[in-house]
C-alpha cells in the first residue's frame, strides 16, 4: 500500500518527534529556504541546545516553470530538520529516518557525495553531502558551521528532506505534478494553479520598479530597527524577530527581481552584501539580546 | 635481555563519509607522518600499507619495536682538577656517589662527567602520546568542527578510531572518541560494531560489506562492467572512494535521446550521475551507461530503475533546454551579452566580444573566425550553459552547426576555450587557434591592466591558465605571433608569459632547464623559432663537441668580461698570428658562412660544435692577454665575434657543463 505525500509527512515528522524535535509549523511568510525559517537562523546561534522538524514552503521564483516541467517548481516543501548539537549517530538516525518512511536500505543505493552548503546572504555556511538514494538526490546533510558570519557554539545537522523528489521516488511517478497528495487528490490538484499563476507574475508581470522600492522599503524599516537596538535599555523585548521579517522580505524581493531578470551580474553581488548586512547584524543583536 | 620484540601495527581512523578525492592524498599524508614518528622517536619498523575507503583511513604498519633501544646521556661537571668539593657538590646534585664518576676527556682538558643511561620509552606509550595529533595533523583542503566551538578539526566527523599494536590496544582520544579494537562494516552490508585483531582486520570488513584495499575495488568495478564503456580514469577514481563495496550495474534509456548531441549526454552521465557511457562497436553512444552501487547487488532492479528515472528526468531537462535555446539564434543574442558582466571594470561580455573581433582581426583571422569571435559568447545566455556551465563553447559549437553556420564558424567556437588545461589539446582548427587567443590575450591584458596580477595560488580568473594556453597554441599551431606584441606593451605581462613559456618548455616538453634558459636568452619574441632552436640544442647537446664547447663560450664571456671588451669591432685579418689563431679565424669565417646560408638550427649547431678542437687550440696555444695591445684587442675581437655571432641561437654560456 503506497503512502500518499500527506502520510510520508506525517511519518517523518513522528519519527523527529520521537527524537525530542519540536514538530513546528512552517514560517508564516515567503522564505527561498527553510534555513531561513527564524527556528533554524536564529536557533542554530549561542548555546542552547534545540531540536526542531517543520515542512516548509520554500519560494525559488527563477525555478518557476508555469507548472510545465514534471520535476521542476516555483514553490517546493522541504522537510527541515534541526538537531542542535548533532548526536554522534546523526547519519544512523537520519538512515533510520527513510526506513520509517518504507524505503528498505536492503535494497536500495545510498551514498554520501560531497557538498559544502552555503548561503552568502545569510551569511552562514557549512559542510556537508547531498545524499543519493540510487542516483536521486534526496536530502541536504549539512553541519553548521556559521551563521550571521558567527561561529556557532554547538554545531547543529541540518536535514533538508526534498519533499517532492522523495515521495516522487515512493511513489514512482515521473512527475512530480502526479504525486498523490492525499487519497483522492493529486499534487497537481494542490498546486498546479500555484505554480502557473506565480511563473506568470514572477516572470511576466511583477512590477520592477515597485519590488525595487518595495527592497529598499523593507531595508530601511529593518536597518531602522537595527540602528535602535544598542541603545534600548530593556533589550528582551525589542523586537528583533520583527526585523528579521523584514530581512526575509528583501531576501525575496531579491529572488523575485533576479527571476525577473532585473539584476545585472553586478547589482546582483551589491544586493547580496546589502540582505547579508542585515542578517548579519540581526544575527549578532539576536545574540546580544539572548545574553542580556 | 631477550631479544628485541618486534610488533605489527594498525590504525584506522572511523569517519563519516570523506569527499572521494581529498582521500588519496590524504593517504600519502598519513603515510609520511607516521614514517615520520618512527623515525623520530626510533621505532625502527616500516609502513606496509596506506588504505581507505569513504569512512576509513586505514595504515598498516610492521616490525615496530615494542620499546625504544636505552640511550646514554653524558652529563660533565667541573673540571677534574677542580678539586674534591667540586666533585662531590656535582655527585650530590645527580644524586650519585662521587666513586661513580669519571673522567672525560674533552679539548679543554679532563672534566669530571657520568654517562647517565635513559631507558626506552614503550611504543605503546609513544603512540598513545603522538597519534592523536598526527591523526589531527592531516591536512585537509577544508575542514570542520563538529563537538563545538574551539573543538578539534577534521574532515568529517570522526566516529571511531582502531588503534592495535600486537595484541593490545594503543589507548587514546580525539574527539571524545576512545581508540578500540571495534570497528564497523558497511552501512547496510554489515555489522555495527565488529571486534578485530590485526591479523583478522580485512577479512572480518571483507564479511562486512567493506573492501578496505582501493586496488581491489577498483579491480572489482573494472572486472563486473559487462559492456563496453568510454575509458574514463578520474570517474573510476572517485566511484573507488565513494564506495566501500562497489558493484556496477547497467541501466538504459530511450534511443530517441540520442538525437541529443553525444557531449550534453555524456555531460549529464558523467558529471551529474557519476555514471559511465556505453559505447558501440563505432565508438558512438549506446543508449545505456554503467552506474557503480555502494552495495552488492541489485536483486529487484530497484536501483537500476530508480537511476533509469533520474536519467530520463535530467534528459527530459536537456532536450526542454535544447528546444528552448533553439527559439533565439545566438547571433540574436549578441545583444542579451550587454547584460552578462565579464569583469565590472572591463564591461560586459558585449564590450569583450567586439574586443576579441578586434584582437582576431589584428591576428590576421579569417572572416569565419571574426564570425566565430562574434557568436563565441552567446551560449552564456542559453538555459543550457546556465544548466551545464562546464559545456559553454560546447554548446555554442553546436548550436552554430545547428543554425546553419559554416562549419569552421562552428568548430572554432566549439574549441575556443581550449587548451582548458595542460593536457588538453589545442582547438583543432587555425580559426578556433586564432579565436582561442584573441580572447585569452583580451582576458590577460584586461586583468593586468587593472593589477589583476596573480601571486602565489590566488589567481581567481585563472590567468596562469589562459596564459598557459596561449603559448601552447602558439608553439603547437605554430603562430610566430611576437610576445611583445601578445603583451600589448604590458612588461610585467610579458614577463608572465615568459614564465610560461619557460614552463611550458621544461615541464609540458621535458627540456632542460639550463636548455630553455640558453634559447631564451638569445631571443624569445618568436615561440615557434624558440622550439625549432631547443629542438636542435637538445639533439646535438648529446655529441661530443658540444658541452665542451659551452664551455669555452662561458669561459670566452668570462675573459671579455673580465678585460671589460665591450667594443665589437672587426676582426683585423692582418693582426692574426699564423697557426692556432689565424686557424681559428679561418674556421670561424666558414662556419659563420654556412650558418647564414642555413635556414635549420641544427645544421649550425652541428657546423658550431665542430669549430671546438679550433678553439681548444686556439686557448691551449695562444694568450690572449698578449702584451701587445693591439694583439690583445684583435683577439677580444675575435672571440667576442665568435661568441656574438652565435648568440643568435642560444647563449651558449647558459649550458650547464661539467
Amino acid at each position: 500500500m503506497m503512502d500518499s505525500y500527506q502520510e510520508t509527512v506525517f511519518k517523518l515528522k513522528k519519527y523527529w518527534s520521537d527524537r525530542g524535535c519540536i514538530i513546528q509549523e512552517p514560517y508564516d511568510m515567503e522564505v527561498g529556504a527553510g534555513t531561513m525559517c527564524p527556528e533554524t537562523f536564529l536557533r542554530v546561534l549561542g548555546p542552547n541546545p534545540y531540536r526542531v522538524a517543520y515542512i516548509q514552503p520554500s519560494r525559488r521564483p527563477a525555478d518557476g516553470r508555469y507548472g510545465d516541467n514534471p520535476n521542476r517548481l516555483y514553490k517546493h516543501q522541504q522537510l527541515q530538520v534541526i538537531l542542535k548539537p548533532s548526536p554522534d549517530d546523526v547519519v544512523d538516525q537520519y538512515l533510520g529516518s527513510l526506513q520509517a518512511i518504507g524505503i528498505d536500505l536492503s535494497k536500495h543505493d545510498i551514498k554520501f557525495e560531497e557538498d559544502n552548503w552555503e548561503s552568502p546572504t545569510l551569511g552562514a555556511w557549512g559542510i556537508g553531502w547531498q545524499v543519493m538514494l540510487d542516483g536521486l538526490e534526496i536530502t541536504q546533510f549539512t553541519y553548521f558551521q556559521q551563521c550571521g558570519g558567527v561561529d556557532l557554539d554547538l554545531v547543529p545537522a541540518e536535514l533538508t528532506y526534498g519533499m517532492e523528489r522523495l515521495v516522487a521516488f515512493l511513489q514512482n511517478r515521473e512527475s512530480v505534478y502526479d504525486i498523490q497528495w492525499a487519497p483522492g487528490f493529486t499534487y497537481r490538484d494542490v498546486r498546479y494553479a500555484d505554480e502557473l499563476q506565480n511563473s506568470v507574475y514572477n516572470f511576466e508581470m511583477a512590477d520592477v520598479p515597485t519590488l525595487w522600492s518595495l527592497l529598499d522599503l523593507h531595508e530601511k524599516e529593518a536597518q531602522r530597527l537595527l540602528d535602535l537596538f544598542p541603545d534600548t535599555p530593556d533589550k528582551k523585548r525589542f523586537p528583533l524577530l520583527a526585523a528579521y521579517d523584514h530581512v526575509l522580505k528583501c531576501s525575496n524581493l531579491f529572488n523575485l527581481l533576479d527571476a525577473r531578470g532585473a539584476i545585472s551580474v553586478t547589482e546582483r553581488v551589491g544586493v547580496i552584501a546589502r540582505v547579508r548586512k542585515l542578517a548579519v547584524g540581526v544575527a549578532q543583536s539576536w545574540l546580544a539580546q539572548e545574553a542580556a | 635481555m631477550a631479544a628485541r620484540r618486534r610488533l605489527p601495527f594498525l590504525l584506522e581512523i572511523g569517519s563519516e563519509e570523506i569527499p572521494a578525492w581529498m582521500i588519496p592524498p590524504a593517504l600519502e599524508q598519513l603515510r609520511g607522518l607516521f614514517e615520520e614518528l618512527l623515525s623520530v622517536h626510533r621505532l625502527g619498523g616500516r609502513v606496509t600499507s596506506v588504505d581507505a575507503t569513504p569512512r576509513r583511513l586505514v595504515l598498516t604498519a610492521e616490525k615496530i619495536a615494542a620499546r625504544q633501544a636505552d640511550t646514554e646521556e653524558l652529563v660533565t661537571g667541573p673540571p677534574a682538577a677542580a678539586g674534591e668539593a667540586a666533585a662531590a657538590g656535582f655527585a650530590r646534585k645527580l644524586g650519585v656517589e662521587v666513586s661513580q664518576l669519571e673522567k672525560i676527556p674533552t679539548p679543554k682538558g679532563e672534566y669530571l662527567g657520568i654517562r647517565k643511561k635513559i631507558p626506552g620509552r614503550a611504543a605503546l606509550d609513544i603512540l598513545s602520546a603522538e597519534l592523536p595529533s598526527l591523526v589531527l595533523n592531516i591536512n585537509w583542503p577544508k575542514t570542520m568542527y563538529w563537538t563545538g566551538k574551539g573543538g578539534p578539526r577534521f574532515i568529517r566527523p570522526i566516529r571511531w578510531i582502531v588503534a592495535l599494536l600486537g595484541p593490545d590496544v594503543v589507548p587514546f582520544e580525539i574527539a571524545g572518541v576512545a581508540s578500540g579494537n571495534l570497528t564497523r562494516g558497511h552501512r547496510q552490508l554489515g555489522k555495527p560494531a565488529l571486534r578485530v585483531s590485526i591479523r583478522n582486520y580485512a577479512q572480518k570488513l571483507r564479511a562486512n560489506g567493506v573492501i578496505v584495499s582501493a586496488a581491489e575495488r577498483r579491480r572489482k568495478i573494472e572486472s563486473e562492467i559487462p559492456v563496453r564503456v568510454k575509458p574514463d580514469p578520474e570517474l573510476l577514481d572517485t566511484l573507488v572512494y565513494l564506495t566501500e563495496f562497489p558493484t556496477p550495474i547497467t541501466g538504459s534509456f530511450d534511443e530517441q535521446f540520442l538525437a541529443l548531441p553525444a557531449e550534453v549526454l555524456v555531460t549529464v552521465m558523467r558529471h551529474h550521475q557519476k555514471y559511465f557511457s556505453v559505447e558501440r562497436e563505432d565508438g558512438s553512444l549506446s543508449p545505456q551507461f554503467v552506474a557503480v552501487m555502494n552495495t552488492s547487488a541489485d536483486p529487484e532492479g530497484l536501483v537500476r530503475q530508480g537511476n533509469e528515472r533520474v536519467l530520463r528526468a535530467r534528459f527530459n531537462d536537456a532536450r526542454f533546454f535544447w528546444d528552448v535555446d533553439q527559439r533565439l539564434k545566438l547571433a540574436d543574442r549578441l545583444e542579451l551579452l550587454a547584460h552578462v558582466t565579464f569583469q565590472a571594470q572591463l564591461g560586459s561580455y558585449k564590450d569583450k566580444t567586439e574586443r576579441v573581433v578586434r584582437l582576431v582581426r589584428e591576428l590576421g583571422g579569417s572572416e569565419h573566425a571574426v564570425r566565430a569571435a562574434m557568436l563565441a559568447k552567446c551560449d552564456l545566455t542559453c538555459e543550457m550553459v546556465k544548466e551545464f556551465t562546464e559545456l559553454q563553447g560546447v554548446v555554442g559549437g553546436l548550436y552554430a552547426r545547428a543554425q546553419g553556420e559554416p562549419e569552421e564558424v562552428a568548430l572554432a567556437i566549439y574549441d575556443h576555450y581550449k587548451p582548458v588545461s595542460m593536457e588538453d589539446s589545442i582547438p583543432r582548427t587555425r580559426e578556433g587557434q586564432i579565436v582561442s587567443l584573441a580572447d585569452k590575450i583580451d582576458t590577460l591584458r584586461g586583468c593586468f591592466s587593472l593589477g589583476l596580477i596573480p601571486s602565489g595560488s590566488r589567481d581567481p580568473f585563472a590567468l596562469r591558465r589562459a596564459a598557459q594556453g596561449v603559448v601552447k597554441i602558439l608553439v603547437e599551431g605554430g603562430h610566430s605571433t611576437p610576445l611583445s606584441w601578445l603583451a600589448g606593451g604590458d612588461a610585467a605581462l610579458r614577463e608572465f608569459f615568459l614564465d610560461r613559456v619557460s614552463y611550458y618548455f621544461r615541464e609540458i616538453r621535458g627540456f632542460r632547464y639550463d636548455e630553455v634558459n640558453a634559447v631564451l636568452k638569445a631571443g624569445c619574441e618568436d615561440l615557434v623559432d624558440v622550439e625549432r632552436r631547443l629542438t636542435a640544442i637538445h639533439e646535438v647537446r648529446p655529441t661530443e663537441n658540444f658541452e665542451p664547447l659551452a664551455a669555452s663560450f662561458k669561459r670566452i664571456a668570462n675573459i671579455l668580461r673580465q678585460a671589460g671588451f665591450t667594443g665589437g669591432g672587426p676582426v683585423d685579418a692582418a693582426l692574426l698570428e699564423p697557426g692556432p689563431e689565424a686557424a681559428l679565424y679561418e674556421h670561424f669565417q666558414r662556419v659563420r658562412a654556412e650558418v647564414a646560408s642555413s635556414s635549420d638550427p641544427l645544421g649550425a649547431l652541428k657546423a658550431i660544435a665542430a669549430l671546438r678542437p679550433s678553439v681548444d687550440l686556439f686557448f691551449d696555444k695562444v694568450l690572449v692577454n698578449a702584451p701587445d695591445e693591439a694583439l690583445r684587442r684583435n683577439r677580444l675581437a675575435l672571440l667576442s665575434s665568435l661568441l656574438t655571432e652565435f648568440s643568435a641561437i642560444a647563449d651558449f654560456s647558459e649550458i650547464a657543463t661539467g
